[in-house]
């Protein structure tokens, strides 16, 4: 299967390997462009693409999975349950690679219970949220993302605040906690890989513009604001684990965070005093950025010393899945002693 | 005339006194005397001071079904006495605490005050500790009255409190003390006694709960979520307590994991994820739980995901009697869901089968691809029953048709389609790796290579399929308990707890020349075994906890030509069925017009 030469990757593959259908989604939905860093991410890190696990809820970005990695399980769930049924995967078999897909209404509005506490659980994951501020798939609902006094087309304005869905995964205890924008492959990319290297639930919240309902002039989640107002926090570069760092960086330029499986993200800094490892910083950097009108995006908060959930579970080294009768079932005798101690 | 070996004691106490250890020594004592008992625990959805009874039946026949007369009352609670001196059978007795001020009026039972107070005061334990240890005055009065013995007593407490020989001293003492109280100051003259039997050699006492948590484990359960809800918790307790002895391997790490989550709809997500990915799921939650795990379970059927639910029934619809027994919840797991689904139910009506159907509920589950419900209910689960201990299983895990990565390099691979022609389709495991072991699961409509679908006729095919995949499984599922009498012209259909009043109930009917036939159905689909019983009979009762006669309403539905042989007999009043109950309405149904018994 596995093939040679200039166009394969670490395990042999080619990038058709990991490429999905084609997509149904409108022409210039944000969506398609993160499947598309998606796809690209998964190749150069070489994973293999039957190991991989794409989950997601209900709506447009929960179709996204059917295109991105057809060689991947995929799991299509139910509207704001994506967590619990990821969790549950990875539980079974904690040597999968799950990609959690999920939009700011199946996240924000009827999963953000679940959201939050399988962030708390650290259940290794990448969890991305399609963020467009706007419900596509029942035609333009304002969603909990969107901007307080936007108007819309059939559903007038918007009287509510928006939430963070950041700032929620902060306060969650997220040790993984990123922003981007789906008009920015080069930040996007290093993003997912440093996402999907974390070894915890990665949180990356992706503002993806919805052509077709939100992506006016003044909509926060539209392309020409997100253009505007991007407030970049670093530069960053993503380092596998068999590269050497070789470009020189001036000291006090640059930061490098050295992920779980032993690769790094080399950020160089754009904004001198942040220090992502700060989570009260963050918390205050991401108000300002809030009630400044700009859109903090790069890795926003990072802190690797949490347990995650299979660690704070104490499982075995094989899969729970794999285990046979002769591991899971108990000796005749120790029923013998239970039942002779009732 | 002495009444031995066959009387209901009831101990009324307000909840959160500490009763409960008492009470379960009481019924341990008995049982370990060899005098066949059952306890029954009715008590309120509070923390402390609600009004508690718990009953202890003493049976020489063995039969455990709730007796509604009680012949001894232990009156610990004020709030109630009046009311509970009412429900003491003539001739009864009736204990109560020399301080309390009753005016009883009732001179056709026996009175004996105990010096619950004094004694409790000169053991000399902190003031603190006194209102639980007084509840051991009765302990030892009763053990005088009755005859128990306290050797049994004092080693019922030493297995209560674990072997910690500091608790047995703290409360045995007492016991003693009222023990010698009563010898020398109360003249016995009801006749109520105990003698000891053999009629409990080699059997032991355990709750439904602890069985199916026993036979989950047995099972090779690896994910368990789960959020707290009476009477389902202490399935999760027990779970947690046993496998954390059975179930790590050289190394201390775990083979399985149990997981709270933050609600019933997490906790279905997670076991549907978790089946998903090759893990033997479950879950065990009641009614409310149950309403919110319906999509998922629906989710479960259509994309065919193996996951079990145990369902430890309460009396519903809503938040209802949280902390009391009901069957209602059988139409809500069969059809859970939007949409057409019918899903497979294991229907345990004791404890040993808790057990085994805790193992085998796995198996099935996988070998269908399916959620599977199992539905226990608040006194199977939680109360005390007498049982034979349980049999190992007798076969390996069943995982079900699962293909390996070279197999489907070998034979290629399509998720819904139906090779073998009973309706199961093959799966593969996330993690396969074999380019084409994928595939995507979805609840959205999809066809045989699980791609997505709006053809009409891809949905009919599958939803057909998924009809005769249910429909293969009724003659494999547990099949049901048939006691046939050839010369009987009614017959009892049930199902679950109500086993023992039903058992009962049909002895003394016997005795008054009114013979029954018995069929215990244990799974749904029904088995074809259930219309040839109906059918061999002129009348056939479906006996159930709830009101409004589901099983019998589901029996009519799924056999339309036998539906007028059917009459519902559907009570639930949040406590334990009783065979009195079942003869009444059993005679007042089969009396005809002249007032005697139909032939």
């Amino acid at each position: 299967m596995a093939k040679s030469g200039n166009n394969t990757n670490l395990i042999g593959l080619e990038k058709q390997d990991y490429k999905g259908s084609p997509t149904t989604l409108c022409a210039g939905c944000g969506h398609n462009s993160i499947s598309s860093q998606i796809i690209t991410a998964a190749f150069e890190l070489g994973l293999q693409p039957e190991q991989v696990v794409k989950i997601s809820g209900i709506g447009c970005s929960s179709k996204s999975p059917a295109y991105f990695m057809n060689r991947s399980f995929s799991f299509n769930s139910v509207h704001g349950r994506m967590p619990s049924v990821a969790s549950g995967a990875m539980l079974a078999n904690k040597d999968l690679v799950t990609i959690g897909i999920s939009g700011d209404g199946d996240t924000g509005s009827i999963g953000i219970g679940q959201f939050k506490h399988a962030l708390r659980r650290n259940t290794p994951m990448l969890y991305i949220v399609e963020n467009n501020g706007v419900y596509g798939l029942t035609k333009g609902q304002f969603s909990v993302t969107a901007d307080e006094g936007q108007n819309l087309k059939y559903y007038g304005k918007n009287d509510l605040p928006p939430l963070d869905l950041c700032l929620e995964a902060i306060v969650a205890d997220c040790g993984f906690v990123a922003r981007s924008f789906a008009g920015d492959p080069k930040q996007v990319r290093p993003l997912l890989k440093a996402a999907i290297s974390y070894g915890g639930a990665a949180f990356l919240d992706i503002i993806s513009p919805c052509v077709a309902f939100n992506n006016t002039s003044d909509s926060t989640k539209g392309y020409d604001w997100v253009k505007e107002h991007d407030d970049p926090l670093h530069d960053i570069t993503y380092i596998p684990v068999q590269e050497e760092i070789t470009t020189q960086y001036e000291p006090g330029e640059t930061s490098t965070v050295t992920l779980h499986d032993g690769s790094q993200i080399v950020l160089r800094k754009l904004d001198e005093s942040y220090d992502p490892k700060d989570k009260l910083g963050a918390i205050q950097a991401l108000h300002n950025s809030n009630s400044e009108e700009s859109l903090l995006t790069g890795l926003i908060y990072y802190n690797p010393d949490r347990p995650n959930l299979i660690q704070t579970e104490n499982l075995v080294e094989s899969p729970l899945a794999h285990l046979t009768t002769d591991a899971l079932r108990p000796s005749e005798d120790s029923l013998s002693q239970i039942m002779s101690g009732l | 005339m002495n009444i031995v070996n066959d009387f209901s004691i009831q101990v009324a106490t307000p909840n959160g006194s500490g009763s409960q250890t008492s009470n379960l020594v009481l019924l341990r004592s008995l049982f370990k005397m060899g005098i066949p008992s059952s306890g029954k625990n009715l008590f309120p959805s509070n923390i402390q001071g609600m009004p508690t009874w718990y009953t202890i039946r003493c049976s020489q026949e063995g039969y455990v079904a709730r007796r509604d007369s009680i012949q001894i009352m232990i009156l610990m609670n004020p709030e109630t006495a009046l009311q509970d001196i009412n429900n003491i059978q003539p001739g009864g007795v009736c204990l109560y605490p020399e301080t309390a001020k009753y005016n009883f009026d009732r001179e056709d039972i026996t009175y004996y005050k105990m010096p619950v107070k004094r004694l409790a005061k000169e053991s000399g334990v902190s003031s603190a500790l006194r209102p639980y240890v007084s509840n051991m005055v009765y302990v030892g009065v009763l053990a005088s009255v009755l005859g128990i013995d306290l050797l049994e007593i004092e080693n019922a407490l030493s297995w209560h409190f674990k072997g910690r020989q500091k608790l047995v001293d703290t409360n045995m003492p007492i016991i003693q003390a009222a023990f010698d109280w009563s010898r020398q100051n109360i003249t016995k003259t009801d006749p109520f006694q105990v003698e000891r039997t053999n009629l409990t050699d080699g059997i032991v006492m355990v709750d439904g709960n602890l069985a199916a948590a026993l036979g989950a484990i047995y099972g090779g359960v690896t994910v368990m979520a789960w959020y707290p809800i009476t009477p389902s918790t202490s399935l999760a307790d027990s779970l947690t307590q046993y496998a954390s002895l059975l179930r790590h391997d050289n190394n201390g790490h775990a083979t399985y994991s149990i997981i709270q989550a933050e609600d019933e709809l997490a906790a279905a997500g997670m076991i549907i994820g978790a089946g998903w990915a090759g893990a033997r799921a479950m879950t065990a939650t009641s009614g409310p739980g149950i309403s919110l795990m319906s999509e998922f379970a629906g989710f479960g059927y259509y994309a065919e995901i193996p996951a079990v639910i145990w369902d430890v029934q309460r009396v519903g619809p809503s938040t209802g009697l949280p902390t009391r027994v009901s069957q209602g919840d059988l139409t809500a797991c069969h059809w859970s869901s939007h949409g057409d689904t019918e899903h497979i139910c294991l229907l345990p009506g004791n404890v040993a089968e808790c057990f085994e159907f805790g193992w085998r509920a796995f198996d099935i589950a996988e070998q269908y691809q399916t959620p599977v419900f199992v539905l226990s209910d608040l006194d199977l689960g939680m109360n005390n029953w007498m049982t034979k201990p349980f049999s190992y299983p007798d076969k390996p895990m069943d995982r079900g048709k699962v293909l390996t990565a070279d197999q489907v390099l070998e034979n290629g691979f399509k998720r819904y389609l139906d090779l073998d022609g009973d309706g199961i389709p093959y799966r593969t495991l996330p993690g396969t790796l074999a380019n084409g072991a994928s595939y995507f699961t979805r609840g959205s409509g999809h066809n045989e290579s699980a791609k997505y679908s709006e053809d009409p006729q891809d949905y009919i095919t599958n939803m057909s399929r998924l009809r005769h995949k249910i429909d293969s499984s009724r003659e494999t599922l547990p099949a049901p308990i048939i006691e046939q009498i050839k010369t009987a012209n009614i017959g009892f259909l049930g199902f679950g707890s109500t086993d023992p009043a039903i058992i009962e109930a049909r002895d003394r009917l016997a005795d008054i020349g009114v013979e029954s036939s018995y069929m215990r159905v244990r799974a749904l689909p029904t088995s074809l075994k259930v219309s040839e019983f109906i059918a061999a009979h002129d009348r056939v009762y479906v006996i159930e906890m709830n009101i409004e006669g589901q099983l019998h309403k589901l029996l009519q539905i799924k056999s339309p030509e036998l539906a007028t042989k059917l009459i519902s007999l559907a009570h639930c009043d949040g406590l334990p069925l009783t065979a009195s109950w079942v003869v009444n309405q059993i005679l007042e149904q089969e009396r005809g017009p002249n007032g005697k018994i139909r032939q």
